[in-house]
């Protein structure tokens, strides 16, 4: 294990910053160009991961636990938000035969 | 050093072939593949307990959800008409533009430490687990009543209902 961790001796914090923007911006591209209701999920949780990784990588750097038990609290929920979403777009399909949401605009008024 | 380069452009990869894949199947699987690099991203941290979670969480709990709802509801193939050409460059456009304010956010910010792991045991299972059931164990209970909530609300919503249908 001491070698694995020693890999990362010489990494900057700012790389890792550097590296969950670019997943976060990714997953805010794919929720902006997609129109199926299951892709825009997976691109919210592309982006719930960037924020896991860079809070596991701010635990690291500081020395303090804190930071990945809160990793674990956002695991949780993003299990409990997949299950209603995912609930919730089947019910969408069963009413209205599609995944599309731009059947949903209706919702605008 | 250079692993974790290789490993970060792995994920940036395969996010994109997330987001840009024509079938939803084939986003789903390169998005177990983002997953695992996560995972890798972990280890080289040292914290084993997310390793795990994550590994088993994410890409065993989240995505079969997510490949089992995507076989459920039966996609054909003309069901995702594409969006115009013009909003998909908006969108890409938007999200190059929050890429650039947050780098150059960054870029004010000067300092640039290397990220040293000062306690090995940091993300040990031991040591998570004192401070999960110390210092948050409220939120740790909460949370079960946040998961048994989801299901009730899950299950009530995708039964169809025996009154409409």
């Amino acid at each position: 294990m001491e070698s694995l961790t020693n890999t990362i001796q010489s990494v900057p914090l700012n790389h890792y910053i550097l590296l969950s923007t670019i997943i976060f911006s990714i997953g805010v591209t794919g929720v902006l160009i997609r129109r199926n209701a299951i892709v825009i999920f997976m691109s919210v949780e592309l982006m719930l991961n960037a924020v896991n990784l860079l809070l596991t990588a701010f635990s690291v750097y500081r020395g303090d636990a804190s930071g990945q038990v809160f990793v674990f609290f956002i695991m949780a929920l993003a299990a409990a938000e997949v299950a209603v979403g995912l609930a919730i777009i089947v019910m969408i399909y069963r009413n209205t035969n599609s995944v599309d949401i731009n059947v949903l605009n209706r919702l605008k008024w | 050093m250079s692993t974790f380069y290789f490993i970060a452009f792995l994920s940036i990869f395969f996010s994109i072939l997330v987001i840009s894949a024509k079938n939803p199947v084939h986003s789903i699987l390169y998005l177990i593949l983002t997953f695992f690099t996560f995972t890798i991203h972990y280890i080289l941290m040292n914290a084993q307990f997310l390793a795990i979670v994550n590994f088993i969480v994410y890409m065993g709990a989240i995505l079969v959800l997510f490949l089992y709802t995507l076989m459920l509801i039966n996609l054909n193939k003309e069901s995702e008409p594409v969006k115009p050409f013009m909003v998909k460059f908006a969108g890409v456009f938007g999200g190059g533009i929050l890429i650039v304010a947050l780098v150059a956010s960054l870029k004010s910010l000067g300092v640039s430490n290397p990220v040293i792991l000062k306690n090995p045991d940091l993300g040990l299972v031991k040591n998570l687990g004192k401070v999960l059931f110390n210092e948050f164990l409220m939120p740790f209970e909460v949370s079960s009543v946040l998961l048994l909530s989801a299901m009730v609300g899950a299950v009530l919503l995708a039964t169809k209902d025996p009154k409409t249908a």
